[in-house]
C-alpha cells in the first residue's frame, strides 16, 4: 500500500476507487442504465456528482459500493474488483473500506447515538482496530460526534429523539468512524434547510480532510457544489443517460 | 453474532407492542393446544378408572353402552329391573366370587343414590384397582344409615351425623321426598375421581324400607308406614338395577357371560367392563378429535396472524435492514437476524403458553373437580405434550421466517437504497 507517512495532509495520487468500461442494466430493461468509460477517484478527494433525477445516480453508488454488480467491465475499491468477489465478501470488503450516508433515516431508532456510530466497528474488525488506534473506538465515536458539533448530552439518547439535521451529523460520524478510505454520501443534505445544509457539509468536508477519506457526495443540488474541489456531471459521463440530460443539465 | 443477538434483542423491544400482540397470540394457542390435550388425556384416564376389578356388570338386556352408562356413571336410567331370584342365581353360580347389588333411581339433592350391599366398600374397585376408602366415619351398618362420597360431602358440607332425606327419582326439584324416613351419614368416602364421588350410598334393605308405601313411583295415599315400624316388613328386595360381578378365575369370564345371557328366569345381559368403556370411548373420542381438530386450528390461525403482523411491520423495517446493510451486515446477517427475532418471539410465546397451561391446571383443577368431576393434575408434559410443543415452536418460527425471506429479499433488491 501506500508509502506515504499517515497523518499528514499530503494527499496522496493513490486511486481508491475506479470504474473501468463500466456498463449497467436493471433486470428485464432491455436498454442499460449505466454506460461509463472511465471514473477515478484518488485518496482523500472530495468529489460532487451531479446531475438531474432519473440519470443514474442512486444506481452507479450502489455499483461504486459493491452492492450492484458490474454487467461489464469493473469497480476496483483499492484494487479489489467487486465482481471477483462473492456476496459475503463484498459485504466484508464494503464495511471494511466505505462509509455510506443516506438522504434520511440513516439510523437505527432504537439504538442510543454512540451505538450508531459504533455499528461498522460492530461488523468490521478493521474499522475497529483502525477507530481504536487512538485509544478506543467508543473514544473515536465521541470525538467524532464533537466534531459533529454534537452535544454529550446527546450521546447516551436513542436515535429517533434526534432532530434530522442532527441524525445526518450522526450518520457522517458514522461514514467515519474507522477511517474508511471511502465516503459514499447519497444526497444527504436533501433534507436539511440552508443554515443546517452548510454546517453539515462544513463538518463533513473538514472530517473527510482529516481522515484523508474520499467522498463522493452525491447531490442535484448545484448550490452546494462550488465547495467541492471536483464535479462530475453524471450524463456527461454516463453516455446510457437520456441525451437531453446533459443538454439540460 | 453477539452483536447481531443485541441489536435483534433492540429492534425487537423497539417493536414490543407489535411482538407482544405475536407473542400473545402464540401462547393462547399453546395454551388452548396444551390444555385441550390435558384435558382429553385426563378424561380418558378418568374415565377408563371408573370402575376395575369387576369381571362382569349384569342387568336387563339392553345396549352394552347403556347399561353402562347407568350402572357406572349414573347416566340415563334402566328401562328394566332384575329381580333379585336372578341376582340369587347369580350369586349361586359355581363360577361366581362375589355379586354387588346395585340399586339406582333416588337422588338427593341432584346427586344419585345407590342402594347396595356392604360387600360394595371391599368389593368396588377404581382406577388401578384401587379399593374406596373412607376419609370419615364408617360403612353403613344400621338401616338408615349412609355413606357419601367426597364430592358430595365437600359440596353440600356433610360430615358424619348431617341428616339427609333422599328424594323418589332423580333431579334438584323433586317434590316426592322419603322425608318421614331421614337417614345419618355415617360415613364418607375419600376422594376417587370416579362417579363414586358424586353418589349416596344406602343399604338395599334401606332402599326396600323408603319404598314400602310406594306404588308405581308414587305413595299410596292414606299409607304412612312410620320408619319405627318398617322392620316389621320383608326388607329383602324384590328387585335391583344392576349387579357387579367378581369371578373366582377371570378366564371363565365367557362363559358366565354366555350363561347369563341364555339365563332362562328373565332376559339378562352381561358386559365386560373395559370393553364396554372402549366401546363408550370410541363415542366420545370423535367429540375429542373435532376439539383437538379445531386447537390446531386456532393454532393455525394465530400463526397466520403472526406472519400478517411481521409482514405489515416489514415495510417500515426495509429502512433498518438498508441501514444495518450500509454499516456491514451481510445478507446472511439480515436472514440471521430475522430468525432470531422469529425464534424468540415463539420461544416466549410458547413459554408464556406453557406458563399459562400450568397456571390455568393449578386454578382451574379444583372447579373442574367440583364441576365436571374431573380430575387434573399438574404434571410433567407427556410425550404428546412435548411434541405439541416441539411441533408449535417449529411451525412459528417456521411461520416467522416468511416474512423473513421476504426482507431479505427486499434487501437483496433493495440493496443500500430501499425505494419507499
Amino acid at each position: 500500500m501506500s508509502t506515504v507517512p499517515q497523518g499528514e495532509a499530503a494527499p496522496t495520487l493513490r486511486v481508491v476507487l475506479a470504474a473501468e468500461g463500466l456498463r449497467f442494466s436493471w433486470p428485464g430493461m432491455a436498454r442499460p442504465c449505466i454506460d461509463i468509460e472511465a471514473l477515478r477517484i484518488t485518496a482523500g478527494e472530495a468529489v460532487f456528482l451531479h446531475g438531474p433525477s432519473g440519470c443514474g445516480k442512486s444506481t452507479l453508488l450502489s455499483l461504486l459500493a459493491g452492492v450492484l454488480v458490474a454487467d461489464e467491465g469493473r469497480v476496483m475499491l483499492l484494487g479489489h474488483d467487486w465482481s471477483q468477489l462473492s456476496g459475503a465478501a463484498r459485504d466484508r470488503c464494503r464495511v471494511a473500506h466505505v462509509g455510506y450516508i443516506f438522504q434520511q433515516f440513516n439510523l437505527l431508532p432504537y439504538l442510543s447515538v454512540l451505538d450508531n456510530v459504533l455499528l461498522p466497528c460492530r461488523f468490521s474488525q478493521r474499522r475497529e482496530s483502525q477507530a481504536a488506534r487512538g485509544g478506543s473506538a467508543r473514544e473515536e465515536a465521541e470525538h467524532l460526534l464533537e466534531q459533529m458539533g454534537l452535544d454529550h448530552n446527546l450521546w447516551k439518547r436513542q436515535a429517533m429523539q434526534l432532530s434530522v439535521g442532527q441524525q445526518q451529523r450522526v450518520a457522517a460520524a458514522r461514514a467515519l468512524i474507522g477511517q474508511p478510505e471511502v465516503v459514499i454520501a447519497d444526497e444527504p443534505t436533501s433534507a436539511l434547510d440552508e443554515d443546517r445544509r452548510e454546517a453539515f457539509l462544513d463538518v463533513l468536508l473538514t472530517a473527510c480532510a482529516v481522515n484523508n477519506s474520499a467522498l463522493v457526495f452525491v447531490s442535484h443540488d448545484q448550490r452546494i457544489a462550488q465547495r467541492f474541489a471536483r464535479h462530475v456531471l453524471l450524463p456527461e459521463i454516463n453516455r446510457a443517460a437520456p441525451a437531453a440530460m446533459a443538454a439540460d443539465a | 453474532m453477539k452483536a447481531l443477538f443485541s441489536i435483534a434483542w433492540r429492534s425487537a423491544w423497539n417493536r414490543r407492542f407489535t411482538l407482544a400482540l405475536t407473542v400473545f397470540s402464540i401462547a393462547l394457542s399453546t395454551f388452548l393446544l396444551l390444555g385441550v390435550e390435558r384435558i382429553r388425556t385426563e378424561l380418558r384416564e378418568n374415565f377408563a378408572s371408573s370402575v376395575s376389578g369387576t369381571d362382569l356388570i349384569v342387568g336387563a338386556r339392553t345396549g352394552a353402552t347403556q347399561l353402562l352408562l347407568y350402572s357406572v356413571f349414573r347416566i340415563g336410567a334402566a328401562t328394566n329391573n332384575i329381580s333379585w331370584k336372578s341376582v340369587q342365581a347369580l350369586a349361586a353360580h359355581p363360577g361366581v366370587d362375589w355379586v354387588v347389588p346395585l340399586s339406582l333411581g333416588d337422588s338427593h339433592r341432584g346427586f344419585a343414590v345407590l342402594a347396595t350391599s356392604p360387600e360394595y366398600f371391599t368389593r368396588f374397585r377404581y382406577g388401578n384397582r384401587q379399593p374406596l376408602a373412607l376419609r370419615e366415619g364408617k360403612p353403613f351398618s344400621a338401616l338408615f344409615d349412609a355413606v357419601v362420597g367426597a364430592e358430595v360431602a365437600d359440596k353440600l358440607g356433610y360430615h358424619v351425623g348431617q341428616r339427609i332425606t333422599l328424594a323418589h327419582g332423580s333431579g334438584e326439584l323433586n317434590a316426592s321426598e322419603h322425608a318421614d324416613k331421614p337417614f345419618t351419614v355415617v360415613g364418607v368416602l375419600a376422594r376417587t375421581g370416579t362417579p363414586v364421588d358424586r353418589t349416596v350410598h344406602i343399604g338395599l334393605e334401606a332402599m326396600e324400607a323408603i319404598h314400602l308405601e310406594w306404588v308405581g313411583g308414587a305413595p299410596m295415599p292414606g299409607v304412612k308406614i312410620p320408619a319405627e315400624q318398617v322392620r316389621k316388613f320383608d326388607l329383602t328386595p324384590k328387585n335391583v338395577t344392576a349387579a357387579l360381578v367378581g369371578l373366582k378365575n377371570r378366564s371363565a369370564v365367557f362363559g358366565v357371560q354366555r350363561w347369563i345371557s341364555t339365563y332362562t328366569g328373565e332376559p339378562l345381559m352381561a358386559i365386560l367392563p373395559g370393553v364396554a368403556l372402549d366401546e363408550l370411548w370410541s363415542v366420545i373420542g370423535i367429540g375429542e378429535n373435532a376439539l383437538l381438530l379445531m386447537s390446531a386450528l386456532v393454532a393455525l390461525v394465530s400463526l397466520a396472524g403472526l406472519v400478517s403482523v411481521v409482514m405489515a411491520g416489514l415495510n417500515e423495517r426495509r429502512r433498518e435492514l438498508a441501514v444495518l446493510r450500509a454499516v456491514g451486515a451481510g445478507l446472511r446477517h439480515v436472514l440471521a437476524l430475522l430468525a432470531l427475532e422469529g425464534a424468540m418471539v415463539t420461544v416466549l410465546g410458547v413459554a408464556f403458553g406453557v406458563l399459562m397451561a400450568v397456571l390455568g391446571i393449578a386454578l382451574l383443577a379444583p372447579w373442574l373437580q367440583a364441576q365436571f368431576g374431573l380430575t387434573l393434575t399438574l404434571s410433567p408434559p407427556t410425550l404428546n405434550e412435548w411434541l405439541l410443543m416441539a411441533s408449535l415452536l417449529v411451525a412459528g418460527w417456521l411461520a416467522s421466517l416468511l416474512p423473513g425471506i421476504r426482507a431479505y429479499r427486499l434487501s437483496l433488491a433493495d440493496g443500500l437504497s430501499p425505494r419507499i
